[in-house]
């Protein structure tokens, strides 16, 4: 019971990366249409960013949890500006392979700079250790982590439902022709919000940073599952995105814990085919009018 | 292409500023409905006797190539190329980006290399059971891709192709996990093919029969449908068309080119390693279509002449920013020259040469 519990509990962690990464993901792709391909290069770039201010500036865990994602969020600002905006008027798949090609610049800046050996990055002080929670002790950072991608998924969730920005980001997400009939100026919200997303990102790579081998292909097989993950909960659906991040994290632990290996690998993909088969749509997505 | 009903030709893309409205600038460089110019062939238009020529000209460095380049690069060229033009089948002629080939490129290496190793069959006969397997292996994942379009099946086929990296990395006993397959033979009744040089004329058959299929797929009926399908799904479904099953039918046949191309990848470097299989590869196979031309067969040839040639040159001279150049190049590509090499060639010469023909 207590080994089922803690592996309930690690995949709720894992499950906390998922949806922060869905999470940016479905934001950006519901006011741009853009599959953001570079996500996992952001959030391996968030992980870099807390290594650099930690070894190289002496800049605390704490505040690299501001200062990267504010930091990724002006990066990205400035890539929708420079190259993502010249192609939102085309098909999707153009920013699709954009930022594919972007994915690749950035993780060879990175490796070119710091090698592929992972680069060590301690646990802060005050989240050492472990929290007693009556079972068994969780470590505290991880209790921290879920705690943390919990309340940042309930601010985003706040957001969007109490702020006009997050009105129109899901006016837009659900009938983006409807809303600007109604004279609401999507234009305006694109670039500050696909740099929210980017920072999201840049956020989830704080987070694992400690926990995780930060190195500059951190992102690159993460992101496949994250993929895997929103074309199950849903696309459109960012509530389905979350939900579905925080359930694939749940499968694998539970798979990793009572199943070989190479089931455990490949479980998000066979949800996924079921998904598919069933609900082609994502479980939480509407079908779109998709010839 | 697009996830979009016919009725809206306003794209779902975010309004600008600068455009209010949302009226979609028609600029020559995006054709109406924002597809990829539709450039059949890109020399579909041209009077018989260039596409001869073409013919003529192409078959001509086919069989030079190794005397102009190191036949080791050379045979790498063909491989690729196989590879580019099996992902065009299915990006420009049928409107379905798959950016998860490496599957069926790696899983035939894989399959090709076991089979050369264990069975000692001629080259040639591996390479065929190693393309047979990817495009068995392409039906499921085919069957449950085409049920989503535009920009879902990139993702779906990435996150398959994914599994089967993965599954690959944890069947050890099979694939030799980071080891790879090693030494993965050269049979041909007897011949002595250990010089690339002459290894890239015993493969060169295959390579054009590849290439040859593509090309009758391409120009058949079946063709017709595809490329009717990829410009507008719901008229070809109101015509009759069992879309679905064209799509499937296509991504079967496109699995086993790229097969053909991962077959002798494996034996022209006698090795087969699990970078065959990573989205890495698939992404390479997309980068070369795109930069040749999408929706022109020439145009897989050219980008994967170029891009092999590019990484051959950049990694003899030492310079290991390998992803940084390709990325730069694919970004720049993307950005400001969307036909590709072939497709911006095409276009000028038909502005140039038949001023009768209006390009679409």
């Amino acid at each position: 019971m207590t080994g089922f519990l803690q592996n309930t509990f690690n995949g709720l962690v894992s499950g906390a990366f998922y949806a922060l990464l869905a999470l940016g993901l479905a934001v950006i792709f519901g006011m741009l249409r853009v599959v953001n391909f570079a996500h996992g290069a952001f959030y391996m770039l968030g992980a870099f960013g807390a290594y650099i201010l930690l070894a190289e500036v002496g800049v605390p865990f704490w505040w690299a949890l501001v200062l990267v994602p504010t930091g990724l969020g002006l990066f990205g600002m400035l890539l929708e500006r420079a190259f993502v905006h010249r192609l939102t008027r085309l098909d999707p798949l153009y920013n699709f392979l954009l930022t594919f090609g972007l994915t690749l610049i950035l993780q060879d800046v990175v490796k070119s700079r710091y090698g592929i050996q992972s680069s060590p990055y301690a646990t802060p002080a005050e989240l050492g250790g472990s929290v007693d929670l009556g079972l068994f002790d969780f470590p505290t950072y991880r209790v921290f982590i879920l705690l943390f991608a919990v309340a940042v998924c309930a601010g985003v969730w706040w957001l969007l439902t109490h702020t006009r920005i997050g009105v129109v980001v899901r006016a837009a997400t659900e009938r983006p022709e409807l809303t600007r009939a109604f004279g609401i100026d999507v234009g305006r919200w694109v670039t500050p919000v696909f740099g929210f997303g980017v920072g999201l990102a840049g956020l989830a790579g704080v987070l694992a940073a400690p926990m995780r081998a930060v190195n500059p292909l951190m992102g690159a097989d993460l992101i496949i599952v994250v993929f895997a993950v929103v074309v199950i909960g849903g696309l459109g659906s960012i509530f389905g995105s979350v939900a579905a991040g925080f359930g694939i994290g749940l499968i694998q632990a539970w798979g990793e814990a009572y199943a070989p290996p190479i089931v455990a690998q490949t479980l998000v993909f066979i949800v996924m085919a079921a998904v598919l088969l069933l609900r082609p749509a994502g479980l939480f997505g509407r079908e779109e009018s998709s010839a | 292409m697009t996830e979009r009903s016919d009725k809206s030709s306003v794209d779902v893309a975010p309004e600008t500023p600068d455009t209010p409205g949302g009226v979609v600038p028609q600029t020559p460089e995006t054709p109406a409905r924002s597809r990829p110019p539709s450039v059949l062939g890109a020399v579909a238009g041209a009077p018989a006797w260039v596409r001869y020529a073409l013919l003529v000209v192409g078959l001509a460095v086919a069989l030079w190539l190794p005397n102009g380049l190191y036949p080791a690069v050379a045979v790498d060229i063909a491989c690729w190329a196989l590879f580019a033009v099996s992902v065009d089948l299915l990006l420009g002629y049928t409107g379905l980006l798959s950016f998860g080939h490496a599957a069926f490129w790696g899983t035939s290496a894989y399959v090709t290399g076991l089979v050369a190793i264990h069975a000692g069959l001629p080259f040639p006969l591996a390479v065929l059971g190693g393309a047979l397997a990817a495009a068995a292996l392409a039906a499921p994942i085919g069957y449950l891709a085409v049920r989503r379009t535009g920009i879902y099946f990139a993702m779906v086929t990435l996150a398959f192709a994914q599994m089967i990296y993965f599954v690959a990395n944890e069947w050890r006993g099979v694939t030799r996990g980071e080891n790879g397959l090693q030494g993965v033979p050269r049979e041909l009744a007897g011949l002595d093919l250990s010089d690339e040089y002459y290894f890239y004329y015993a493969a060169l058959p295959i390579v054009l029969a590849g290439l040859f299929a593509a090309w009758r797929i391409v120009n058949s009926p079946f063709g017709r449908v595809l490329v009717g399908i990829r410009d507008n799904p719901a008229r070809a479904r109101a015509l009759g068309y069992p879309v679905h099953r064209y799509k499937l039918t296509v991504f079967v046949l496109s699995g086993f080119i790229a097969g053909l191309g991962g077959g002798l990848f494996a034996i022209g470097h006698r090795f087969v390693s699990l970078d065959v299989l990573h989205w890495t590869t698939s992404g390479k196979a997309v980068i070369m279509v795109v930069l040749g031309g999408i929706g022109t067969l020439w145009g897989g040839l050219l980008g994967a002449a170029v891009l092999v040639r590019l990484e051959d040159w950049l990694s003899f001279s030492g310079f290991d920013m390998i992803g940084l150049v390709t990325g730069g190049l694919f970004v720049l590509v993307v950005l400001l020259f969307r036909r590709g090499i072939w497709g911006s060639a095409a276009a000028l010469a038909q502005r140039w040469g038949a001023g009768r023909r209006r390009p679409h």
